[in-house]
């Protein structure tokens, strides 16, 4: 059986590697992949610890399973706005993103 | 049994309402005619409430009793003290209703004439019943705090008043002089009240009066404060707001002055009732005053001995016709104010008190009806001096007959009304004190020399060269002069002493002959006198003058009292208080509230960068801090 640590490498590696993508990529659609990589890292999490701290329970695999649920929702929003912002402005910059107003 | 006099007080309330509110839409002279209406409606039940109370209803097995109307709780402090609103009816009370609502009606009647066509003819009448509300307040004021509460409302409507020709300079002065006067005044009437109530835990007069005043003395008993006992500097506290409401020395300074206002509001607020209310308030309060403090009392009686001669000089030497009437007024209501300080309680003893409310019910109509004859005289040649006027009695019979009959009232000729009242207060003085009795005497003999020169000035004398004939005044005028006339001939046949009383019961005076005499004495002399220097123009009066040269500048400058006032207030008060007082309020309180709110811009402009907008940095803050916290958590 692989030991639980690994999982928590690699889960913690994803996280970490989506925070730095989200704070310094500049096109939107990357930012968008560095936040779905941090949904992911945190859904491992939820798997490895059911697994591991109480087997005979399943609620880790379900909260898993709406989180995917949640940011596929979400990412569907996200990729809507952006294409409006592209309308818009013709470019998906997140520099140049930062009034509500245009 | 008597709720119906609450709408007596409650009429003029309305009327004041209705009128500020929606006279500014009404035509011509309906605002004028509906507060005339609303005035004789108040009158007539006022009548009907002293019809009932002196034949019926207030009269017990042998004195007045009183009646307290209605009441309601106003304002709860503890169990003991609270502040109710109510009607209190007891002779001097309903005496004052009496001549409050006769006196504003004749004045209501005669503004129709008098105001036509003013601009704010309606604010003049909406103001007009705002005064008889709080004047009717304030008489029938069943507690001290009440009293108060209307005293200001007088205050103000006064003021209002004064300042009716609010485009002349000389009236804004004017008012705002005699609201700062009277609200100094009424400093010292609210330390009185606090301090009295303090004490006895209570408003109310009749508590406060009861049983000789012995609420008072017991409970401010040994109390004492720089050699005074507590209760005389309450008492003397109290007298202040009188003094200054009354135009007591050295407080009067703000009465001539009011005269800027139109002559109707001088008649009936600075002449009939307003400037009585410190009479009445002292009158109120009178067994207090008499049984535990007698020394407020004398002094009561020599300051107003001393006002009324100063007053009476003073009127001698002014030219302005208003300005003698005001001073006459100041001088007058010191009269009263004399018998009020010699009279004594009970029975006959009590006589003193019983001429200053006669003599304030005959000085009401007389004095009314001389500054409405002043205005009637006023608006004929259209100029307050006196050497503008003369040889007026052809062109205006009616208001010449009628101010004749007021000199004469006032002068104290029998068989005219302030020969009666006057006789009484000399009679009074006389058994009381003879220096008083002496000085009142010569004030008497003055009085009727200073109103005569004023007649003789006035309508007899030389025709002046006038820019258009003099005619007589419109009928709504001459009606309340007509009236007053009639009432200043009349009154002073009134069996007063069986309706008013020091102690409510029913006196039966008679006039003593001999000072009866030596009134009429005084009074004739003065008359001769006046007849004999302002007759016929002539120049004696000018050498008199110019012999007493000094006296005669420094009375026609009212002894220079303006002057020690101004120089009081602008080079003692403004500079060694005001001014300090200006800084500390510009450079610490204003300084600190403008420091915090410039420190807030700053800041805010230090930390407002951080709201950039950029989303990455935000997440950037939100991760460091998240991390920096964790770490916190994790070590301690």
């Amino acid at each position: 059986m692989i030991p639980m640590e690994h999982y928590l490498i690699v889960s913690s590696v994803m996280f970490f590697v989506g925070i730095f993508g989200f704070i310094t990529r500049k096109n939107l659609l990357a930012v968008l992949i560095s936040i779905e990589l941090i949904l992911n890292s945190v859904e491992i999490n939820f798997s490895v610890f059911n697994r591991y701290l109480y087997p005979e329970h399943l609620e880790g695999m379900f909260f898993s399973l709406f989180g995917i649920a949640i940011s596929a929702a979400e990412t569907a929003v996200a990729i809507a706005i952006i294409i409006n912002i592209y309308r818009i402005r013709e470019n998906i910059d997140i520099r140049h993103i930062d009034k509500m107003k245009n | 049994m008597m709720e119906y006099t609450l709408l007596i007080v409650v009429i003029p309330l309305l009327m004041f309402l209705l009128l500020a509110s929606c006279g500014r839409g009404m035509r011509g002279q309906l605002a004028g005619w509906l507060g005339s209406l609303g005035m004789s409606a108040a009158a007539l039940l006022s009548y009907t409430a002293a019809w009932h109370y002196f034949t019926g209803v207030g009269k017990g097995e042998e004195s007045y009793q009183q009646i307290l109307a209605c009441s309601v709780e106003w304002l709860r402090f503890t169990d003991k003290l609270h502040i109710d609103l109510g009607i209190l009816l007891d002779p001097i009370s309903v005496m004052m209703l009496v001549v409050i609502t006769t006196v504003s009606l004749m004045v209501h009647i005669y503004s129709l004439g008098y105001m036509k066509g003013e601009k704010g003819f309606q604010r003049y009448y909406a103001f007009l019943s705002l005064f008889s509300f709080s004047m009717l307040g304030l008489v029938v004021a069943p507690n001290i705090f009440q009293m108060y509460i209307f005293w200001e409302l007088v205050g103000v409507s006064s003021y209002l008043l004064i300042g009716f020709y609010y485009t002349k300079p000389a009236a804004v002065a004017a008012s705002k002089k005699a609201f700062i006067v009277t609200r100094f005044a009424d400093l010292g009437f609210l330390a009185g009240i606090l301090l009295l109530s303090y004490y006895t835990g209570t408003f109310d007069f009749a508590a406060l009066t009861a049983g000789e005043g012995a609420l008072v003395a017991g409970s401010m008993a040994g109390v004492s404060f720089m050699g005074l006992s507590a209760a005389s500097w309450a008492m003397a506290l109290i007298f202040m707001g009188g003094a200054g409401k009354s135009a007591m020395f050295p407080l009067h300074i703000w009465l001539p002055d009011a005269m800027e206002g139109p002559t109707p509001v001088s008649a009936l607020i600075h002449a009939a009732t307003m400037v009585v209310a410190g009479v009445y308030l002292v009158a109120r309060l009178f067994p207090v005053y008499f049984f535990v403090t007698p020394g407020v009392l004398q002094l009561i009686a020599y300051l107003g001995a001393f006002t009324a001669l100063f007053a009476a000089v003073v009127a001698i030497t002014q030219t302005d016709i208003k300005r003698v009437l005001a001073f006459s007024t100041i001088s007058q209501i010191a009269y009263m104010m004399v018998a009020l300080g010699v009279s004594g309680y009970s029975g006959h003893e009590g006589l003193g008190y019983m001429a200053t409310m006669f003599h304030l019910f005959t000085h009401a109509f007389f004095k009314a009806l001389l500054f409405l004859g002043a205005g009637s005289v006023i608006h004929a040649v259209h100029s307050n001096e006196m050497s503008c006027m003369g040889g007026l009695r052809h062109f205006l019979p009616v208001t010449h007959i009628t101010f004749l009959i007021a000199c004469l009232a006032i002068a104290g000729i029998p068989p005219f009304s302030g020969f009666f009242s006057k006789d009484e207060i000399l009679a009074a003085a006389f058994h009381h004190d003879q220096f008083l009795f002496f000085l009142l005497w010569v004030i008497a003999g003055l009085t009727a020399f200073y109103m005569f020169r004023l007649y003789y000035r006035i309508f007899r004398g030389e025709e002046r060269p006038y820019e258009h004939t003099p005619h007589e005044s419109p009928v709504s005028m001459l009606v309340p002069l007509g009236i007053l006339a009639l009432l200043s001939c009349v009154t002073g046949f009134i069996p007063f002493g069986k309706f008013v009383s020091s102690d409510g019961s029913m006196l039966v005076i008679h006039p003593e002959g001999m000072i009866a005499l030596a009134g009429v004495v005084a009074a004739l002399a003065g008359i001769g006198c006046a007849r004999f220097l302002y007759r016929k123009a002539n120049d004696r009066p000018a050498q008199i003058a110019t012999r007493l040269h000094g006296v005669y500048t420094a009375a026609y400058h009212k002894f220079y009292l303006d002057q020690v006032w101004l120089f009081i207030t602008k080079k003692i008060i403004f500079r060694c208080i005001a001014t300090p007082v200006a800084w500390f309020d510009k450079h610490v309180i204003d300084a600190s509230f403008d420091g915090l709110g410039r420190g807030t811009v700053k800041l805010a402009g230090a930390i407002k960068g951080l709201q950039s907008g950029k989303v990455q940095f935000y997440a950037f803050v939100f991760i460091v801090s998240t991390l920096l916290l964790t770490l916190w958590a994790f070590f301690y």
